[in-house]
Formats: structure tokens, sequence, C-alpha cells
């Protein structure tokens, strides 16, 4: 939607506007908290991206002679009981983390977006059946399915992304719905059906981008939860199974030798919980700067 | 009001029941049979087996005779313990976890609530900033790597609070109800201060305070009614988020409840367990939901008043 | 002597963006039995001042700068909280504008009545109980004793306000201070809100801070104004001194913005444009509720040229049949024709074609614009969709629009927020006119705007009428503004057209009784027929 205005009809320059997208990144800018979580997650991405060419030991490496010893010049964050580096490990495990973070959000955001955006528009019996749907899926306790789940078919990963985003999927309907319902009603959607607008263009140019703020928010939020939930299926030894690994299954190791071997606890252990917290910071940013009112205080 | 109860109570009945019917179906479409593992035996101890667990009739029929069995109250007999029924194992373990989720939730609501009406009232200050980057900490800090980091502070290092069991030894209750119930209170913390900020903006606080009453008359007669009503609301989808909870404390503190015989039924592939437990669960959470929501009606005039036509 | 003297009273506000004068040195007096009017817009200071008395305005970032505020021979201004809260509420009382969201939801009308009783007197719950069913008898609340039980939503927006005054004189105050109390109410519901309070206030010497925003609201109440502007007194006195010989430019301003004169009526051409035939719009009810007739077997004809000013109170269905005729709404029933072709059951694809010759106002400026589009992309929206003009030429239209309407072509590549409430007005109006539609419902296109912004906006449209031979229905709950503008008049009551008519047909000589009723709540009436 940007204009292209030349200046010919007037003698000088046109100022330009602050559009609400702007005016939030500024904001945004202006939250310290919310800046370090971004920084620290673009390190952590990036990082976790280059894996395979900036570990410092290959992923399998074993140096049983070496056995667990703790952080030292060689090995950073030490080598766990096989004598593997566990820099590495980490490593290699938060791209599972992180993976299973972002794709789950994405099929989340996929169904809900999707539903949630037709049951608003359709509005009436449609709209009603398909949230009391929900109402009643979110009744249900979708954590012993997820494990059922898992005990049944297997430890696959591809079905941890499908059963997490299945779960996920239901607030983020929850959210565009409630979103759509109130745009619908707002009288700039009346006035564009009165200039005769598709349906298709009022969704497109009207609806989606007031709507998407929260969207954005709250798919921020969704990826802590979705790591958390990896996490915890894989602690109970019900997710990642290996050779693959996470940081739920090293937190997993690290408790059984925490009493010898604390680092092995220790370091996975911080790494969730610092990417947790920058992913909170961020949402939390970005909701005070994507909607202001909502998080007035 | 009655008639909510009565109407949410008869929608809640179709949820069960599908509950019920897709984790029947699930189970039985598991691949392997529950005896695969073992080693071969041979054909007629397989058929007798099989009968004893009615393997041997068309799934249809099990469906059946699973439901009136259930009806009655009977679960079947577990298939890793012989000799033993599923009834018998949710009975045992069920005190125990129903013990620990009170105590959770005792901690998750009364520190959760006070800490976050204590931030909603000086908003952007100490008072505030504090007790909300401690929910922050909860909130970011699972359980399975909190209750870790608790034994081995106060349990190894400190050696003060036992590390495992559940009524064996004194105060091995504690660590494993804060571990469990620490999340939530960040949770509820934060659901509570921003429903207090909410109220505390509203012009009828306003009103009150021109009236001339004391703060905290304002506050406790006032505000607070509003202000906590999203807990309340909460209480349920917490209460289900507290039993996955558990299946993890229970793990790392090795208590003999519910939770641990669910994980472990899932390990040993114990279909009968996973059917029952699951049931049972899922039951126990969606009448929860539904309490919450009478409760949540109950506080609210508004909602009060429609039914009571 | 004075009940509550006011001396120099200053309160800023420290603020990041530097100090705000919120007021700026008023002083005011208010005698027992008399109403002191304080006029101003929004943002002009007049509910700071009022709160600031009381304690009641946040400090930080508010702050005193100067001042005495003398009330029973002390200095409010120098009392601790604790002293304070013995005045607030026991010596002046509060009343706010919006009932709605001054009582809380969540306990009932009884023991929200006796808490400053028990506070102030510490009376028994029984004393409490029987003088705020005497009071709530007082204000005309019927059943009182049963209403005691009752919940605030139980009430409607008029009756809680009844409330809300009960509320403020059961301990029977010295002053009280009225913040805009109709201004969320219908008109006839403000007529008897404010001669209650007259009454009261007469019975009981009471003295009354009126604030409000509405010269004619408070036309007929106040013995003294004070004309507020950027938190100054620009002018105060006498009631009919400021009525009759306004000194300062401001308060004319103001006078000349309440829409009293009629207007001239154009020589009406017959021929309808639109014809409205039975017409019915039911709306399916939620669970439990029934369907809601909002608008039951409607005939009306609208002419060529004629601007047709439509009343009634919220809940008439008066927007509805305006949304409609623009076929914002399928009616359940009857016929709607549009220059003859009967468009009451077209699709949407079949309306387009048409939706050029017909456009909508809406009321709230803030809600009637998309938020993440410039006045470019806004206006340019319709002149692109119904090809009213090629690319190379959008601009120079655009522009051509935006001088129609003022705007400063300065502004075009701006967003809503960026502008005030009647600029943004201007911009929707510029969206409606851009087609060159022949007929635009304009649905309270400026109730939701101040005063002064008020009067421009309507002659701007009345401007435009005439520029573009437009036809116009003109919505609106307020009779003064449609007196202004229209050529005919019909009044809309419970979903039924109950009196239609020339301006001076329903104004002179009503014929049913609710006219009558709508014409008596009109507020400042005294001021428009002359003092």
């Amino acid at each position: 939607m940007t204009s292209k205005i030349s200046t010919q009809s007037l003698d000088h320059d046109i100022p330009k506007g602050t559009s609400l997208w702007e005016d939030a990144l500024v904001r945004l800018r202006k939250n310290r908290l919310s800046m370090i979580g971004l920084g620290f997650l673009l390190f952590v991405m990036i990082v976790c991206l280059l894996t395979p060419w900036i570990a410092p030991y290959g992923y399998e490496e074993q140096n049983l002679r070496l056995g667990a010893i703790p952080p030292s010049m060689e090995h950073w964050l030490g080598t766990d009981t096989f004598g593997r580096d566990m820099l590495t490990r980490i490593m290699y495990g938060g791209r599972v983390s992180l993976l299973v973070g972002f794709i789950a959000t994405s099929v989340a955001l996929l169904i809900g977006v999707t539903y949630g955006a037709i049951a608003g528009y359709a509005g009436g019996k449609t709209d009603a059946f398909m949230m009391r749907l929900v109402d009643i899926l979110y009744a249900l306790p979708f954590m012993i399915f997820i494990i059922l789940l898992m005990v049944v078919f297997g430890r696959n990963l591809l079905l941890l992304f499908l059963a997490i985003g299945a779960v996920e999927w239901l607030v983020m309907a929850r959210i565009v719905r409630g979103q759509i319902q109130s745009l619908r009603q707002q009288e700039y959607v009346e006035a564009a059906i009165s200039l005769g607008l598709s349906p298709a263009a009022i969704i497109m140019k009207h609806l989606i981008p007031n709507a998407l703020g929260p969207v954005i928010v709250y798919t921020t939020l969704t990826i802590p939860n979705v790591m958390l939930l990896e996490a915890f299926l894989s602690f109970l030894g019900l997710g990642i199974q290996p050779p693959e690994s996470s940081w739920g299954l090293l937190i997993s190791y690290g408790v059984e030798t925490m009493e010898e071997y604390p680092w092995l606890l220790v370091f996975p252990g911080l790494a969730l919980t610092t990417t947790l917290f920058a992913l909170n910071f961020l949402g939390d940013g970005l909701r005070d700067a994507l909607d202001p009112k909502a998080s007035r205080d | 009001m009655w008639r909510f109860i009565g109407l949410r109570s008869l929608q809640a009945i179709p949820v069960i029941l599908a509950v019920i019917t897709v984790t029947f179906f699930l189970v039985r479409a598991a691949p392997g049979g529950p005896f695969s593992s073992e080693k071969a035996v041979s054909p007629q101890v397989q058929a007798a087996l099989e009968a004893q667990y009615r393997l041997d009739q068309p799934p249809l029929q099990q469906y059946v005779s699973y439901l009136t069995d259930l009806v009655q109250g009977n679960m079947g007999p577990s298939f890793y313990y012989p000799g033993r029924s599923v009834d018998e194992l949710i009975l045992q373990g069920l005190p125990i976890t129903a013990e620990l989720g009170l105590y959770a939730l005792l901690i998750a609501v009364i520190i959760g609530s006070f800490a976050g009406v204590i931030a909603a009232l000086k908003p952007n200050t100490m008072q505030d900033y504090v007790p909300m980057s401690l929910a922050m900490v909860g909130i970011c800090m699972p359980s399975f790597l909190l209750g870790p980091v608790l034994v081995l502070v106060f349990g190894i290092m400190l050696d003060w609070l036992p590390v495992s069991g559940w009524g064996d030894s004194y105060g091995d209750k504690i660590l494993p109800s804060i571990t469990l119930g620490a999340m939530y209170a960040a949770y509820i913390a934060r659901l509570s201060r921003s429903g207090m900020l909410e109220v505390m903006s509203q012009d009828y606080l306003r009103t009150a305070r021109a009236k001339g009453l004391p703060e905290s008359v304002v506050i406790l007669k006032h505000a607070l009614r509003g202000g906590l009503l999203p807990v309340i609301s909460y209480l349920g989808p917490a209460f289900a988020a507290l039993l996955s909870g558990s299946f993890v404390v229970e793990t790392i503190f090795q208590i003999p409840g519910l939770g641990r015989f669910y994980v472990q039924a899932a390990f040993n592939r114990d279909y009968t367990m996973i059917l029952g437990t699951t049931v049972f669960l899922s039951t126990l959470i969606v009448v929860f939901n539904l309490l919450s929501d009478i409760a949540a009606a109950w506080v609210n005039p508004r909602l009060r008043y429609q039914f009571k036509k | 002597m004075s009940l509550l003297q006011v001396q120099d009273l200053s309160i800023y506000f420290h603020t990041r963006n530097g100090v705000v004068k919120a007021v700026d040195g008023i002083s005011f007096d208010v005698e027992a039995g008399k109403t002191f009017a304080i006029i101003g817009e929004s943002g002009s200071g007049k509910s700071v001042a009022c709160y600031s008395m009381l304690g009641l305005v946040p400090m930080p970032p508010g702050k005193i700068e100067s001042g005495k505020v003398m009330f029973q021979g002390r200095d409010l201004l120098t009392l601790s909280e604790k002293e304070l809260r013995k005045v607030r509420g026991k010596g002046i009382s509060i009343i706010f504008q919006d009932p709605m969201t001054t009582l809380n939801p969540f306990l009932k009308i009884g023991d929200q009545l006796m808490e400053p009783l028990r506070l102030h007197f510490g009376l028994s719950r029984k004393e409490a109980w029987q003088r705020s069913i005497d009071i709530l008898e007082e204000v005309g609340i019927k059943n009182a004793a049963q209403r005691m039980n009752a919940w605030p939503f139980e009430f409607s927006g008029g009756m809680r306000q009844r409330v809300v005054i009960a509320m403020a004189l059961v301990t029977e105050p010295e002053i009280i201070i009225a913040d805009e109390p109709t201004t969320a109410l219908d008109v006839t519901v403000q007529a008897q809100i404010l001669k209650l309070l007259k009454e009261l206030q007469e019975r009981r010497n009471i003295g009354v801070i009126f604030i409000s925003h509405d010269l004619s609201v408070v036309a007929d109440i106040a013995d003294e104004i004070g004309v507020m502007q950027y938190g100054k007194f620009v002018e105060q006195g006498d009631r009919n001194a400021i009525f009759n010989n306004p000194q300062d430019e401001y308060t004319r301003k103001l006078l000349a913005a309440v829409p009293g004169t009629q207007k001239f009526c154009a020589s009406l051409s017959p021929a309808a444009m639109i014809k409205i035939e039975d017409l019915v719009v039911e709306f399916p009810g939620g669970k439990n509720q029934d369907t809601v007739i909002a608008v039951n077997s409607v005939s009306l004809d609208i002419n060529r040229h004629e601007i047709l000013g439509l009343v009634g109170e919220s809940g008439s269905g008066k927007s509805t049949l305006g949304r409609a005729i623009t076929r914002l709404v399928t009616p359940t029933s009857g016929k709607i024709y549009f220059n003859d072709e009967e468009i009451s059951h077209y699709s949407l694809a079949r309306m387009k074609p048409l939706r050029r010759h017909m456009q909508i106002i809406f009321q709230d400026p803030y809600a009637s614009l998309n938020p993440r589009m410039t006045v470019y992309d806004t206006l340019a929206e319709p002149l692109l969709l119904h090809g009213i003009c090629k690319r190379k030429d959008l601009e120079t239209e655009v522009f051509a629009l935006m001088d129609s309407v003022g705007l400063s072509r300065e502004s075009v590549l701006r967003y809503p927020h960026e502008f005030s409430g009647g600029q943004r007005q201007r911009i929707a109006i510029g969206r409606a006119i851009a087609t060159k539609p022949e007929f635009i419902v304009a649905d309270e296109p400026v109730s939701a705007l101040d005063v002064t912004i008020q009067a421009q906006i309507l002659d701007l449209l009345l401007e435009l009428v005439e520029r573009f031979d437009l036809t116009m229905l003109f919505i609106s709950h307020d009779l003064g503004v449609v007196r202004y503008l229209s050529d005919r008049i019909v009044v809309m009551k419970e979903g039924v057209l109950v009196e239609t008519g020339t301006v001076s047909e329903v104004f002179e000589t009503p014929s049913q009784d609710y006219t009558k009723a709508l014409l008596d709540a009109i507020p400042g009436k005294s001021l428009l027929d002359g003092l």
C-alpha cells in the first residue's frame, strides 16, 4: 500500500506520515529488554544454522578415555561421560529445539489463522459451530494425547511437529477470529463494502493488515511454549530420540548425572532458559509496541 | 444457575465419550500387539492370553464391551502387571497425585495472585518489577529443570530436604509441590496483574475513591473481584496443565502417583493402563474445566443473573 | 459567603514531552443553591480542575502549581489524604459522565449506596438501608426497597444515572460536581435528569459545579458560567451576560456553533430518488433472545436534491434504516427502490455498479478510516475501483478531493491517527464524495465531534450538497442539528416512523406526543427561543 506521489503538484516536498508499523518499530526499539532478546535470538539462530561448519568437534566424536571433564580451554563447556564435547552437543541440540519451535509454530499459525479467519468472516451459525468445536477441543487434555500419539505411532519427529502444532492452533484460532470479528464491525470495513470492494479485497486490504499485530505477538509467544513442550516430552523420553538430540534430551541426561557432573545439567538448562527468556521478552515488547492499548499500564 | 450447570454438564458428556472412543481405537491401531515384544509363546498360550484380554473379538465388539465395563467402573486387567487391574492401579496412585496437585495449586494461586496484585498496585516501580521478573523466571524455567536444580541445591548441596518419595520422610513433600506449582504461580501472577491493572483503570474505582473510601477498601472490596476473574477462569486449564506437569515431577522425585504410572505405562506399552488412565484423567480434566466455568459464572453477577431467569 | 472559593488554581502535568498547563490560574465561587457551569471542549482542563480539589488527579504527573480551594474554612489543597477522604463523598460528591461504567458491576446497588453512609456517619446497616431507600425514591426509582438488591446492569442508562445521583446525594453533601452527567444519555432522558438535578438542588440548597462541553445543556440550568479554553477561563460571568453579550471570540464561536437557525427551504422537486415500501429489518437474537425488529414496516420517499433529516433516540432503528438503504444490511422484507430500480435483494456483485452512486458517512471518525492507509490510499481506493479517473490523473484528482473537503494537500501521505477528529471526518467525507454519488447517507456524522468542529463539518456538508447536487439522508439524535440542515424531517421510534413533515410542520405543529416530548427535551430551548 505504498503510494507514489510525485511532488510536481506542490512546489516543495510532501512530509511523509508515520504509519502504525513505523510507530510500533520506534516503540520496540526503545524497549531495551526486547532488543537484547532479539539480538540474543539472532545470535542463537545464526550459531545453530552454522553449527555443522563452526562446531569445535564432531557431533558423535567420543573420547572415552577423557570421560566427563569440567569446562576447560579445549572443551569450553566440558564433556559428557562419553567424552563428547558439550558445546557441540548443545549447538546440535539447539538446531532441533529451534526447528521444532519454528515448524510447529508455523503449523499452528497456518491452521489457526485460516480457521479463525474463516469463522470470523463467516459469522453467524458457521462461526458459532466452529468456535464451539474449538472450545470442546480446548477442554481436552492434549498433553496426554500427544504422549498417546507418540506411544502409538512411535517417536517420529514429523509427528511431533504436527501434534504440537495441532495443540497450539486453538488459541491462535480464537485470537484471529476475535480480531476479524471486531474488525468486521469497524466502520471502515462497512465503508469499504459501501464502496463496492469485493470480499477478497476487503480481507486483503482492510482486515489482514489490521489483524496482523496480535498474530505476530502471539506467534512470538507460541514459539517458547512449543519449545517447552518438546523439551518436556524429550525429557520424559517420549520426544526426540537419540541419535538426534535436543535441549530437553540433554537436560534429561544431565539430570541423571547431576550429582557428579553438574555442568551437564547446567549448560543445556541455561541454553534453553535464556532462549525462552529472549523469546518472551521479545514477545512482551512486541505486544507493547503493536498493541499499546492492550498493555497500557 | 442450575440450568447453566445442567447445560454445561450435558455438553461434557459427548466430549468424554469422544475421548474414550478416540483413545480406544488409537490404542488398538498401535502397531504390534502388547505381547509382541516378549519372547515367542506357543500359539495356545497366545490364544489364551488374547481371550483373556478380549483381543480375539472384532474391534467394534471390543469397544462395546469396554464401554459396558467402564460404566460399571471396570477398566480391565493391566497388560504389564499380570493379576492387577487398572482400577486398582489408578486408585493407588490417585490420592498421591491429588495431594501433590492440591499443594501445587495452592502455592500457585496464593503466591501467584498475591504477587500479581502487589505488582499491579504500583505499576512500573520496584514493587512491580521484582515479582514480575520472578514470574518471568518461573515461566522460562520449566519444571524438569527447576526440579533437578532444587534437588541439587536443597537436597544435595545443602542437604536440607529429602529428594525423593512421598510421605516416607519428613518434608519430602515440599520440593515436589514447589516444583510443580512454580510455573503456574508465575502464570497466575501475570494474569492477575493484568486483570487488576484493567480494573484499576475503570471508572467505578474512581467513583469508589470519590466516595471517600480508604484505598484498602477500594482495592479489597471494589477492585479484587473483577481483577481476579481471569484467574478463576484459568483454574480449569491450570488443573489440566498441573496433571501433565505431575508426569515430570513424579518421575523426578520418584513419587508413586498417577503421573508416573502413566509415563511408565507409555514405556511399557501397557495398553489397558494407557487407555484407562487417559480416560480417567480426561474425565477429570473435563470436569475441572466445567467447575472452573461454573465458578467464573458464579462470580460474574451478569452471567449468574442470565441463567437465573 | 460562598460555599466554595477557588482562587488562582493552576495544575500542570509534567510529562516526558514537556509541561502541559492543564489548568492555568482559574478562580470562581460556588454559592449555595446555585449552579456554576464550566464549559469547554475536550482537553480544555475542566475535569482536571474539579478533580484536583478532591485529590483525585494522579500526582505525579500532575502538580498543583498555585492556588487555594477554600471549603468549610479550610484549603482543600493543603489537606492530607486522610482528611480529604472525609470531604470526598461527604462534603463534596461527584456525579460522573457515563453511568454505564461508574457503578461497580460486581456489587449490588444497595451495597454501593450504603457504603458512604456507613463510612462517613457510622450508621448501622439497618439505618443505612432505610436512608438509601428514601433517597432512591426521591430520585424517582420505583420499588426502591426491591431495587436495592438489584445489580447495576439490571438498570437502563437513565435509571443508572439516577442511582449515581442518589449515591452522590445520600450523604447530603453541600456541593455536587456534575461532570457531563447527561452526555451519555438520550435527549428525552437527558431532559429528565437535568430537571431532577435542578429540583434536588433547589430543595436541598446544594451548590453545583456543572461541567459540560455543550452550551445548550447549560443554558437552562446555569446561574454563572465560566468558558474554559487551554486551562484558562476566557470568559466568566452571569449566564445572561454570556449568552446575550459574549465578549470573547471563543465564546462567540461556541454560541454560533449551537445550530439554532432554520435552513432556508429550497423549492422541492417532487421526484423520488429513494423509495421504500414496507421495509422490515430483523436481526436474529443470540441464545435465549428474541429476534430484534430494528426496522418495522417503514415506507418512505426521499426526493431528489433534498436533505431528509431522520431523528430518533438510540435503539430506534435509524442507523439500521440508513444501512439498509445502502444495502450494508439485507432487509428481511419490503422493497427499496433506487432511481426506480429495486435493489432490496441485490447480491454484492449486482450492487457494485450502483455503489458509486450512493455513499455513506459514519459517526465515529476514529473507526471509519483504516488506520493503516494514508489519506492518499483512502481517497484513491474508490477512484480506482470505479474507474473514476485514469491512473495518471489520480494524483490530481486526490488533491482536488482534498481541496473540496478542506484538507491541506501537505497531509496527503499522513495516516489517520495523525489527524484530529474533525479532520478525519473530512477525510471520510472526501472518500464518500470521491465517486461523485447522487445520494449520501450521513449517519450521525458530527455527534462524536466537539461543538465548534460540528458547526464546521455541518457547513462543509451543506456546501457539498449545493455544489454536487447531492441528495442526503441525514441521521441524528439531535433535533437542533437536524433543524439546521434539513428540508424535511422524519421521526423514528422503536423501528417505526411516527411523524413526517417539513421542518416547520414538525417543529411548530407536531402531531405526535413522542415528537412533542423530543422537542421539549431539546436542551437550551430558552436559548433558541430568545431569552
